[in-house]
């Protein structure tokens, strides 16, 4: 169980991302952040992998305080958590293969990894995790020649090395089309399905999240507007979430 | 309309402005020391005349000649009442003729010459009675081998006897050849080139690792709370000095056996094992080991320790390897003489190598370690514990840091007195290094990063504003005269040079793919390994490439100094007037810089 508790994140020059955020995740939910852009989502999910560092509060994972850990003890727990980009962010002038296998990294052996050296269960691994997203005959290519849907197919994989208890999604299909957006999600679906593991996912469209999350937390400047089932998001709780003036699409 | 009618206080300001700008002018003229009249002195423009046309004939390629003399007997003047007996000219021979065969000085004659070889050149002399020379003009024969010179007649003392007018045909045998400029141009240019090469090898391996840590975006999250500070500021000169030890002791150590090949082979290959089966044990993974982590860890540095002092035995047994194989190569084996010095020289700079080598790796060692144990400590324990040990360890840290800076004070102005380079530094590095930790919160995180950050910069911009041409100075003295200095020179000034370069190039990358790969939980390493190596790759060679070239256009100039090169050879040569040997050698360096701008693009192109 992912449980957070009184969040609050200020940035150098004081801008307020996140106050008294509180709030808990199951094992094998799948989690929906809806928000305006600049909310605090993306600050949010990166407290949970102290790729942010929280300025107070707590994340509790299993019984193991995150903000607590110190350096090293973040490594072991940053292995734990997959992370998948809205543009990506993989290594372009690497090949697909390479960047799947630096999933790898917080397993393998340091001075070997270096040398770019992978033990062969690794590298098979790697090729089943791009099977399951049905790229496995991309794995050569560099990075940079996929296009945008294949690349986060190879993000995912990259995620799902790292034998993840939760995945953390920022707005993984918000540079994609409709389409592509909706077989990204399924991958999501299936990994949370098949592997129970733990999404957390920010979203921009409400019918993505009515399709595939269990559950939605809403933020507004930093704030938690709304914690419950995406069935329960009606007109009077989307204008709380995204202010009097929006209008509901999709 | 009205709008646009200046105003009169627009026009006061322009004419201000204008005036302004005068005189700005007119100072700088004065300062410059410009002066247009001497352009026009008649004097200097045959000097530039004559230096301008050597620059245009680079003395590059010479022939053998055979000389002809042909002589006509002159008076200078006309003798009194005497007829002037004409000798009859071998018309199967070349010969000359003259328009008079007398005359007074400043007359102006015409000599002719017949049968002359084709298309031949060559200089016409008045030779005096006692045989003095005194060149009148140069001759160039016609398609028939006759030319017709008009000549004047110098200005010499009466004498009665005939003197003589001279041509010298000069004939060309034999095929052209390089001359002696040439070859020696032809050496000293190839000797630039592999300064640059060698300066810009040099420079490249020891700029890399300083670009990252003058790369603000990577230094800029390295935070740290006052122990670990404290306490990495005490391991590294412990270190260093443990290093320098530990290389003492082990070089005494291995001394009988470094002269034997038997025992350096042995050493070497037993050497490459024990590493080998040390790494294998420190690397392996902590899942598969069965004791708890603090023996884990303790273990692991011990056999870490082992591993140092292997490495550094199995360094001294390779210099002293290659020093003999190259001794024994420049020996036996003449044609490979120069792969000889080389393996030597590799060998000998390992007497500056491998105690840096280890004094570094050491230092670093125990200074990590020390600052690892001074942050379990501020994790770990509560802040009054924590503030304690920050007013013990911090103190400690700053005495040492000053005492060290009293050292270095002392051996720059040798003080030599222990009161005012020992005991005051300590004194007073205590109590600042006290009111720090007093001040700072215990677990307050610190920007050591950018502290790095600031420290080598400055360091990196002021070797950077030394000129190459001025560190080549000190290095001539260290080294002595000669191209190893230049290099040497070249070397430190790409050092900080592309530092800065490579540095900025890291700030550019993407932060997003370094994101990504800090998520999967690798370490910082792996970080720099996996998601920032590969975005700077290509740019780190595209500057490198510029820097080869920048280097071989100073290396044309670092002989000025004694640096070796060609510039040597290019300032003697103006020293002493020879205008067209110096015309080779200018364009040498044309040509070379020429080629090397068009190779570089070249190769940035294919690679970036």
């Amino acid at each position: 169980m992912l449980e957070i508790k009184n969040l609050t994140k200020v940035y150098e020059g004081g801008t307020q991302a996140l106050t008294d955020v509180s709030f808990s995740v199951e094992p094998g939910e799948f989690l929906a952040i809806i928000g305006l852009s600049g909310s605090g989502k993306s600050t949010l999910l990166r407290c949970i992998n102290r790729l942010v560092e929280p300025t107070s509060g707590q994340i509790i994972w299993n019984g193991q305080d995150i903000t607590a850990a110190s350096q090293d003890e973040m490594l072991r727990i940053r292995r734990k958590i997959g992370m998948i980009f809205q543009h990506f962010n993989l290594v372009s002038r690497s090949k697909v293969i390479t960047n799947v296998l630096a999933g790898r990294l917080g397993y393998v052996n340091p001075a070997m990894s270096l040398l770019n050296r992978f033990p062969k269960s690794d590298h098979e691994m790697a090729i089943r995790q791009l099977e399951r997203v049905s790229i496995a005959d991309q794995a050569y290519k560099r990075a940079d020649e996929l296009s945008g849907g294949q690349q986060q197919r190879v993000g995912i994989a990259r995620a799902m090395m790292q034998e993840p208890d939760i995945i953390l999604a920022d707005e993984p299909v918000a540079s994609l089309d409709p389409v592509l957006a909706h077989s990204i999600m399924q991958y999501l679906e299936t990994i949370n399905r098949e592997d129970g593991v733990m999404v957390l996912c920010s979203l921009h469209f409400l019918d993505l999240v009515h399709r595939y999350a269990d559950r939605a937390i809403a933020l507004n400047k930093g704030r938690l507007m709304f914690d419950g089932s995406p069935e329960e998001i009606d007109d009077e709780k989307f204008k709380e979430i995204y202010g009097k003036e929006a209008e509901r699409i999709g | 309309m009205n709008k646009n009618k200046p105003s009169l206080k627009r026009s006061f300001g322009t004419a201000l402005t204008v005036v302004v700008g005068i005189i700005v002018f007119a100072y700088g003229v004065k300062v410059t020391n410009v002066n247009f009249e001497t352009t026009r002195s008649e004097n200097r423009l045959t000097q530039l005349q004559r230096v301008i046309r050597a620059l245009v004939r680079p003395d590059i390629i010479e022939y053998e000649t055979v000389d002809t003399i042909i002589e006509i007997p002159f008076y200078l003047p006309c003798p009194e009442g005497q007829e002037i007996e004409v000798p009859a000219a071998d018309t199967s021979q070349p010969y000359l003729t003259a328009s008079e065969y007398c005359g007074s000085p400043g007359d102006l004659i015409v000599i002719n010459g017949h049968n002359f070889t084709p298309h031949s050149r060559g200089p016409i002399n008045f030779f005096t009675a006692s045989g003095v020379k005194k060149q009148l003009g140069n001759f160039e024969t016609d398609g028939d081998g006759n030319f017709e010179l008009e000549i004047e007649l110098p200005t010499r003392q009466p004498v009665e006897e005939a003197q003589h007018i001279q041509a010298i045909a000069r004939l060309r045998v034999g095929s052209p050849k390089f001359t002696e400029t040439a070859k020696v141009t032809w050496e000293k240019i190839i000797e630039t080139v592999f300064m640059a090469l060698l300066a810009t090898a040099i420079g490249t391996a020891a700029a890399i690792p300083i670009s990252f840590l003058a790369a603000r975006n990577l230094m800029s999250e390295n935070k740290s709370p006052l122990t670990t500070v404290a306490f990495s500021i005490v391991g590294w000169p412990v270190g260093i000095y443990l290093g320098l030890e530990i290389y003492g002791l082990v070089r005494d150590f291995l001394s009988p056996y470094t002269d034997n090949a038997l025992y350096m082979v042995l050493g070497i290959l037993a050497g490459t094992v024990i590493i080998y089966l040390l790494f294998k044990a420190i690397v392996k993974p902590e899942e598969t080991q069965k004791m708890p982590h603090a023996i884990h860890t303790i273990l692991r540095l011990i056999l870490l320790f082992l591993a140092v002092i292997t490495v550094i035995g199995l360094m001294i047994f390779l210099k002293s390897i290659l020093r003999s194989a190259g001794l024994a190569l420049m020996e036996h084996f003449e044609f490979l003489g120069f792969l000889g010095n080389f393996l030597f020289q590799v060998g000998e700079s390992g007497y500056l190598v491998i105690p840096a080598v280890s004094a570094l790796s050491i230092g670093g060692a125990i200074g990590s370690a020390l600052g690892k144990i001074g942050q379990r400590i501020s994790d770990k324990s509560p802040a009054s514990v924590v503030k304690i040990v920050n007013l013990i360890a911090m103190p400690l840290a700053t005495a040492l840091l000053f005492v060290l800076v009293g050292g270095a004070l002392d051996w720059f102005y040798q003080i030599n007195n222990p009161v005012r380079t020992l005991y005051w530094p300590a004194g007073i590095g205590g109590a600042i290094g006290f009111i720090l930790a007093v001040i700072t919160g215990p677990k307050q995180p610190l920007p050591t990063g950018m502290a790095i950050y600031f420290i080598v910069r400055t360091i990196l911009n002021g070797t950077r504003s030394v000129e190459a041409l001025v560190m080549a100075i000190v290095f001539v003295i260290w080294v002595g005269i000669g191209p190893f200095a230049g290099s040497l020179a070249l070397a430190l000034h790409t050092v900080a040079a592309l530092s800065k370069l490579y540095s900025e190039q890291v700030e550019s990358i993407l932060p997003g793919p370094v994101e990504a790969v800090q998520a999967t939980g690798a370490n910082h390493l792996q970080t720099i390994v996996y998601a920032i190596v590969p975005q700077i790759v290509s740019p780190y060679i595209s500057f490198t490439m510029y820097r080869w070239d920048i280097n071989v256009r100073m290396s044309t100039i670092i002989g000025f100094v004694g640096g070796g090169g060609i510039g040597f050879l290019l300032q003697q040569n103006i020293n002493l007037l020879d205008y067209r040997a110096a015309s080779v050698q200018m364009l040498a360096i044309a040509v070379v810089v020429a080629l090397m701008d068009y190779i570089s693009s070249v190769v940035r192109e294919r690679m970036v």
